[in-house]
């Protein structure tokens, strides 16, 4: 136990390292722990915000495709039924148009039919004339037999 | 050593338990002993450029590893202090990391070969060289002093003179006037028994470790032929053994000191 002037050198010493701790190392290491500390913070903060946010997108895309699916059915719905509406009609139109053809096509029909009736009365009636005319052996004025034969062409 | 006399042991260990001394004052309170001052100076010249390089690069982005580790043993002393004392850690925490890391590497001195640092010195002309400056109670109570100084200086700052004076006749007995110097007295011995335990402590146990290296290197030289060698062995096992729980030893007293000085120095600061 031998105290001497080493004592009070070390105590000097002693002094200077811890000021010089206090001011050259704590102060610099301690802002840059902290620093960081509030980086970490603020990255699992944001983080946190991220997942949250992305969960919130999650529904929002849900929603919008259950919605546009939704929207496509109604779509759907509406263009079947205008197609039936527009076949509907068509079918009626060709109805409408058949009926008109066969109407017409039916009065084609009765005035050819009655044409060739008044062919084949005049052709008749030409016929008659000449084989009366041979038969009877003489001449008949067609003038004057006119209305017999107009007569005899109509009863055929 | 192998060139002592038979039975040199003890002249062995004399021999180590010199301080290294002036020449001008061999005896008296100017033989300072130059081996402490120089080694303690040293390591604290190590630490202050070490911590003070990684300071001065510190990021607050990634770390390199040596700015982690540093950041670590930082944080490590600033958690004991935030433990006992609540209030403006700026002075405290540096405070107890410069314990901390001056105590524990003058500790470590004690795991470089007992003869390591005298042999050296020895062929530099100087006849004794001690390496552990904690082993020296000039450096444990150097410390502990300058410890007994801060929580004086902290009792005042926190309470005032008058507060301070108050409480050290009063507490922890009671007021009345008879009980005025049974209180003093008592103050007077914590106040004592701090830094002498304190440093009486951490003296005690590196001066200890010291003599147990020395011991066991006695066991080197202590022997002729097979027994010789026998002995031999078990010195290299010992020293090993002993040096491996050193390790704890040293670890344990620098963090020991650490948290009593900022243990003391907080109760200065919060008495009542």
């Amino acid at each position: 136990m031998n105290f001497n002037a080493t004592l009070i050198g070390e105590m000097i010493a002693f002094a200077i390292l811890i000021w010089f701790c206090v001011h050259f190392i704590w102060p610099y290491i301690n802002k840059a722990i902290e620093e960081r500390q509030v980086k970490i913070a603020e990255g699992l903060s944001a983080a946190e915000r991220a997942r949250a946010e992305l969960k919130n997108a999650d529904t929002k895309v849900a929603d919008e495709i259950r919605k546009a699916r939704q929207q496509a059915s109604e779509i759907i719905d509406r263009a079947q039924q205008q197609a039936n509406a527009l076949l509907d009609k068509a079918r009626g139109d060709a109805v409408v148009e058949i009926n008109r053809l066969k109407a017409a096509a039916q009065d084609d029909i009765a005035a050819m039919a009655q044409q060739a009736r008044e062919q084949l009365r005049e052709r008749v009636g030409a016929l008659a004339v000449q084989g009366a005319s041979k038969i009877v052996q003489r001449e008949v004025d067609a003038a004057t037999h006119k209305a017999l034969l107009d007569e005899l062409a109509a009863e055929i | 050593m192998a060139s002592e006399p038979q039975g040199g042991l003890t002249e062995y260990i004399q021999h180590h338990l010199q301080h290294l001394v002036p020449h001008a004052a061999k005896e008296g309170f100017w033989a300072v002993h130059i081996d402490s001052v120089t080694v303690s100076l040293a390591l604290g010249v190590i630490f202050c450029l070490w911590f003070w390089l990684k300071a001065r690069k510190a990021t607050s982005g990634v770390p390199s590893k040596g700015q982690a580790f540093v950041e670590m043993v930082l944080e490590f002393a600033d958690g004991q202090v935030k433990d006992v004392f609540h209030g403006d850690r700026r002075i405290l925490g540096p405070l107890a990391l410069t314990v901390f890391v001056w105590v524990m590497l003058m500790n470590a001195m004690d795991l470089l070969p007992v003869d390591l640092l005298p042999v050296i010195t020895e062929e530099l002309g100087i006849k004794h060289f001690r390496a552990v400056p904690t082993a020296d109670i000039n450096m444990t109570f150097a410390m502990s002093i300058t410890v007994f100084f801060l929580t004086l200086f902290y009792s005042f700052k926190s309470k005032g003179f008058g507060g301070y004076m108050r409480e050290l006749f009063t507490a922890p007995f009671g007021s009345h006037f008879l009980l005025w110097l049974p209180n003093l007295a008592l103050n007077i011995v914590e106040m004592v028994s701090k830094p002498v335990s304190l440093a009486m402590r951490l003296f005690g146990n590196m001066y200890a470790g010291e003599l147990v290296f020395m011991l066991i290197a006695g066991l080197f030289s202590a022997g002729a032929g097979l027994a010789g060698w026998a002995l031999y062995g078990a010195g290299i096992i010992g020293y090993t053994v002993w040096g491996i729980f050193h390790i704890l030893i040293i670890t344990i007293q620098a963090f020991i000191f650490m948290v009593l000085s900022v243990v003391y120095i907080s109760m200065a600061h919060d008495h009542h």
